[in-house]
């Protein structure tokens, strides 16, 4: 068995095996995702919400993916048709491979590299491909502004994010995620840090293209902005996507400033619950959070956003990088 | 061996989306395959253990760079007939400047000379237990600080230049100041007012508009009014 593992053919095997283990499981999580969303925003808006197909309106997303299935695939007559197939499944695959560097438990991550924050950071730039190659492939004007608007949108939003991780890391000193989960015992992030907390928990909701921030997809004056040529599986790859990029923010929040699988408590009762159940945990408040302020706040106006991103959370991101690298040399606290 | 094919794989497919760059007709496919080549040299960079300068390659190039000129290449309204017109005249000048350049690698990389005492670093580049991107960051931040420093301000300076050259004050464009607006001061307030009472009984006036910022008399042209032409 042992030499089985260790040959090449094994060894690919174990990980298709971990990929399927993870994938599986995240694409379910995505589909109860849909369900969740609409059951809560209901909830809050006094209505029913899905309640006919299965128990609690349960099989609604397996209906939803039926008919995405049936439906037939348009491609636009002036599309350019390689790239307006390509960019869904650009989309929905980077929001895949992120994964494999998500520690869910220690030790559980697919592939734990050294430098697991720059790899998520670096797919989660790329995101924007999706949208820019299926906003200009349509050769549609609404899904072409669509794309410019997001692509602005989430270029403006990752400098500042990426400070935000930057102040992370400073108290961490690595850049390997299971290092950056184990530097938050006892103490994590978000007290310390709380202001670049919610910096970055606002800055993903503008990564993910999600309300306040969907002016991408603003169907009041765009109709569906990036992808509102699109229809059945291509139309469901986006969306699968966009909902799997959710988690994926969630979790990144989650491990940088909620202590990723620590249990909230290092005693009795909280430590009996293993890693994984706190993480699930951790990310679903993060996940409620999202539909929260879907349901919640009104569309921003588009040079409000450039502005909040560029003229608040830069600069404020900015001074508390260099307020907290001083603390920590002034302090002594700096990691060795 | 795995290593190998793999570094065969990415080199062949780096030079080929280079060329593509080059050939391809429409300028937005050239800037697509010039990812894939930023791609496969990240891919490369992995291969020879400089995890850390990957990672920043698709950050810096792949997630910034390359979207700033999908974008304007996306807006601009390139004529590509009109701009390969000159290309028979045009390409021996090129020519001879790629061959000048070529020279001068081919010169660069024969005088290579590297010191008797580095051999055993280019064999073993990477220190055991040191990561390579904290080998990085001791050189960068800490011995050459000063340098990187200087460097930064160069293109500090070079920025705020090219903002000086560029901007102009828009003085007719309408400005929104969030401070002003959010702590205007206002005659209104709340009251709660019993039915059927007018606001006049109650001795409710409504505020006066403030002088300033009545509407200035336009001046009109003659047949302005009325719409007769």
């Amino acid at each position: 068995m042992d030499s089985f593992l260790n040959s090449p053919l094994g060894v690919l095997s174990l990980t298709v095996a971990q990929a399927l283990a993870l994938l599986v499981p995240l694409l379910i999580f995505v589909a109860y995702l849909t369900w969740a969303e609409r059951k809560i925003m209901a909830a809050m808006q006094l209505r029913k919400g899905p309640n006919v197909v299965g128990f609690f309106g349960l099989l609604q997303p397996f209906a939803d993916a039926a008919k995405m299935l049936m439906k037939e695939t348009i491609v636009p007559a002036g599309a350019s048709r390689v790239l307006f197939i390509m960019a869904p499944m650009l989309t929905f695959m980077l929001a895949m491979i992120a994964w494999a560097v998500i520690p869910v438990n220690e030790g559980w991550a697919i592939a734990d590299i050294n430098v697991g924050v720059l790899y998520l950071f670096a797919i989660s730039s790329l995101g924007v491909y999706g949208i820019i190659i299926a906003g200009w492939a349509s050769n549609s004007k609404y899904a072409f502004l669509g794309a410019l608007r997001s692509a602005a949108q989430m270029v403006s939003y990752e400098v500042s994010m990426g400070f935000v991780i930057v102040t992370v890391l400073l108290c961490v000193g690595s850049l390997n995620l299971t290092d950056v989960v184990l530097a938050q015992k006892g103490l994590w992030f978000f007290i310390p840090l709380f202001p670049m907390f919610i910096i970055f928990f606002i800055s993903t909701l503008a990564e993910t293209n999600r309300a306040p921030f969907d002016l991408p997809e603003g169907e009041s004056e765009l109709v569906a902005g990036f992808f509102v040529e699109y229809s059945a599986m291509t139309f469901a790859l986006f969306f699968l996507g966009e909902y799997a990029n959710m988690i994926l923010m969630s979790s990144l929040t989650t491990i940088l400033f909620l202590g990723g699988w620590l249990p909230p408590f290092d005693v009795a009762p909280f430590n009996w619950v293993p890693g994984p159940i706190w993480f699930i945990l951790k990310v679903c408040l993060c996940l409620f959070t999202f539909v929260w302020v879907r349901a919640t706040f009104p569309r921003y106006r588009y040079d409000q956003l450039m502005r909040l991103g560029w003229k608040v959370f830069l600069p404020i991101s900015l001074v508390w990088l260099v307020l907290t690298a001083a603390a920590l040399k002034i302090f002594g606290w700096l990691p060795a | 061996m795995i290593a190998g094919l793999a570094f065969y794989a990415f080199a062949g497919v780096l030079i080929a989306s280079a060329v593509m760059v080059v050939t391809s007709r429409n300028p937005v496919h050239s800037v697509l395959y010039l990812i894939l080549a930023f791609f496969n040299a990240a891919a490369l960079f992995l291969i020879a253990g400089a995890e850390f300068l990957a990672m920043i390659l698709v950050i810096v190039y792949v997630g910034a760079v390359a979207v700033l000129f999908l974008f304007v290449v996306m807006m601009l309204d390139i004529d590509f007939t009109q701009l390969r017109e000159g290309f028979q005249r045009y390409a021996p000048i090129g020519a001879v400047i790629g061959g000048i350049l070529f020279l001068e690698l081919v010169f660069v990389l024969g005088a290579w000379q590297s010191s008797g005492q580095s051999e055993g670093l280019r064999l073993h580049p990477v220190q055991e237990g040191v990561q390579n991107t904290a080998a990085i960051g001791r050189v960068l931040y800490t011995d050459y600080i000063f340098l990187f420093q200087g460097a930064g301000l160069i293109l500090l300076v070079a920025m705020i230049g090219a903002i000086v050259l560029t901007h102009r004050d828009r003085l007719r464009s309408r400005r929104q100041d969030i401070g002003v607006q959010v702590s205007r001061r206002t005659q209104l307030d709340m009251a709660s007012v019993p039915l059927g009472a007018s606001i006049g009984e109650l001795g409710i006036l409504r505020p006066l508009p403030p002088e300033e910022e009545k509407p200035k008399a336009v001046a009109h042209d003659d047949h302005g009014h009325g719409g007769h032409h």
